[in-house]
């Protein structure tokens, strides 16, 4: 009886398991592991078939026409992050902190502070383009009617500027996300802690460094983690502002876009063929999982299979 | 939450905020009055409301694309994957919370590892799999990724969630003799509704929205997405700015109307999802 009972159970474990293990492992695993694979082999023609090794490492690193692409499209993806990073977490904190007060109203800004977010990626960075269009003009004018006109300059057409151009794009799409984050956190916290802490005279700046933030560092990690997977492979914005090839002498070009030239354009129009193009992906693999886990101990995060420990 | 007793405190929040949602709003009022004009009055008079309701973009843009196909297959592409989504991973977390077996705590990390590696980077794979399983350039295609795309998240949700649902519950219905299948399927999934919720709407806005696996696994028109096909237009009219208007938004109407009916829904899926992590 209990044997049947058991077998029947391990039966009835297989098949709910089999069609999720199936898709995720064929389409996902796969996928990345092949990258992996791949990056290890070389050759002429668009899909290599020459083992050669970590070759394509060594040349991705030394050979300019490579080395040069790749840090450049390092450096540019840290900045963006760091703009991207101090945006959402710095103003979405003041700002989840105000409208988390008690005011009629406040539940209209959290609702509104969504809604760029629900939009689509290409979407925010077309409408921006045409906003920041030099030809149209209307952010151009704006400036000049509150007397900055001196700032006017080619938005989309100076390197270092562009870069900060996409980065706030990025920011004031996703800066609702952060909102509704720290709004939760903070929505969280015990109310008579708070209240107990305002009978003693704890003034708010001194509620906001003593009470408020440290309980919703945890958060803070979790967002800052999010930003870091979605900008180490941000690729709608650079496309739809600058252009796959990263315009201005690729004063845009992240490791998205990197990757999406590397490995699918044609060979001479920014294309490295596919065993290049696999070596790229698998870096920005490595690259994000370890700062992942660095994010994860700098948050002092207890790693999931922590939390899981303590769960059992 | 505090109460605010300063009245210039109370004005400063307020003119923050106002600032805030202008430049939330200003972009969207921007194209959407934008759409309604005429060309010439675009450049003429770009700040002021449009002078008449002109709907010639939106006629035109119709008659240059199949934008009705566009909607149906995103509307398509997203609710099949989400539908599955919701089904695979809820099934997945079942067994790793309810049952102990050698490799179970193993299989849980190898599916929220998902959450970590970003599904983009396999995408040479991915277009190999799919030219030789003949579902390159189809709807099918794109429903699959997204469901190993969302699998991850499901799991990683509905694990910790299905664990606080108390054992006596189902050990009490398998004493009466229902079978585990019975079991998941009317105690447990009940149970799951709002998890459930978070998981179709944190799922929903990239799904809708990715460009992506459409750009690189889509080639024919009949197949395309609204990102998609928002972007190759874009590129075709790019000197019509009125069509260019219309396009984006079309491309945003129905996610904002969509997302101020289930606002709510929609802030308390998000504040589930990050109070769980």
């Amino acid at each position: 009886m209990a044997e049947t009972y058991r077998k029947k159970k391990n039966y009835f474990i297989l098949l709910f398991l089999a069609g999720g293990f199936v898709v995720y492992t064929v389409f996902l695993v796969v996928p990345i592991l092949h990258a992996m694979f791949f990056s290890l082999f070389g050759g002429p023609g668009i899909v290599p078939k020459e083992f050669v090794g970590f070759q394509n490492y060594i040349q991705l690193f030394t050979r300019d026409i490579y080395s040069e692409r790749f840090f450049n499209a390092f450096k540019n993806t840290v900045i963006f992050f760091l703009i991207v990073t101090f945006f959402q977490n710095v103003i979405g904190f003041f700002i989840a902190i105000m409208v988390t007060r008690k005011f009629s109203g406040n539940t209209f800004f959290r609702r509104i502070s969504f809604l760029p977010t629900t939009l689509s990626v290409i979407v925010a960075g077309f409408l921006f383009t045409l906003i920041l269009n030099p030809v149209w003009g209307i952010f151009d004018k704006f400036l000049e009617v509150m007397g900055l006109g001196f700032l006017v300059r080619p938005w989309l057409g100076t390197p270092s500027i562009a870069l900060v151009v996409i980065a706030v794009v990025t920011s004031w799409q996703f800066l609702g996300t952060s909102i509704i984050f720290y709004t939760a956190g903070i929505d969280a916290i015990d109310k008579e802690v708070l209240e107990a802490a305002r009978i003693d005279g704890v003034g708010p700046l001194a509620e906001i460094r003593y009470i408020i933030f440290p309980s919703i560092l945890p958060i803070v990690g979790i967002v800052t983690i999010l930003i870091f997977i979605g900008d180490f492979t941000q690729f709608d914005i650079v496309y739809a502002m600058t252009s796959p090839y990263a315009n201005p002498q690729y004063g845009t070009d992240l490791f998205g876009s990197l990757f999406y030239r590397a490995a699918f354009f044609p060979i001479g129009r920014g294309g490295w063929g596919m065993g290049m193009g696999a070596t790229v992906a698998t870096m920005i693999v490595l690259i994000v999982t370890i700062g992942v886990i660095v994010l994860m101990m700098l948050f002092r995060m207890q790693s999931m299979g922590a939390r899981e420990e303590g769960d059992r | 939450m505090l109460k605010i007793k300063r009245g210039t405190t109370k004005t400063l929040l307020y003119v923050v905020l106002a600032i805030y949602a202008l430049t939330i709003f200003y972009p969207i009022y921007l194209m959407i009055t934008t759409s309604l004009k005429e060309n010439e009055e675009i450049f003429t008079s770009p700040y002021s409301l449009p002078q008449s309701f002109n709907l010639d973009n939106y006629v035109q843009l119709f008659e240059v694309s199949n934008y009705l196909t566009y909607f149906r297959n995103s509307i398509l592409v997203t609710l099949t994957s989400l539908l599955i989504i919701v089904v695979l991973s809820s099934l997945i977390s079942y067994v790793l919370a309810k049952y102990k077996f050698f490799g179970s705590r193993f299989l849980y990390f190898y599916f929220i590892a998902g959450l970590i590696v970003p599904i983009k980077l396999g995408t040479i794979g991915i277009i190999r799999i799919m030219l030789s399983l003949k579902i390159f350039d189809t709807l099918t295609a794109l429903i699959i990724v997204y469901t190993a795309m969302g699998i991850p998240f499901g799991v990683f949700v509905l694990t910790d969630f299905i664990r606080l649902i108390p054992e006596e519950l189902s050990n009490s219905a398998r004493i009466d003799g229902c079978s585990e299948a019975k079991i998941f399927f009317k105690i447990v999934l009940p149970l799951l509704r709002p998890a459930l919720a978070a998981v179709v709407i944190i799922n929903f806005i990239p799904i809708w929205n990715d460009f992506w696996f459409p750009l690189l696994l889509i080639r024919s028109d009949n197949a395309r997405t609204i990102p998609i096909a928002t972007a190759l237009l874009f590129g075709q009219y790019e000197t019509n700015f009125g069509l260019v208007f219309s396009v984006l938004a079309m491309a945003s109407l129905p996610v904002i109307i969509f997302y101020f009916i289930l606002s709510r829904q929609f802030i308390k899926g998000l504040s589930a999802g990050a109070l769980k992590g």
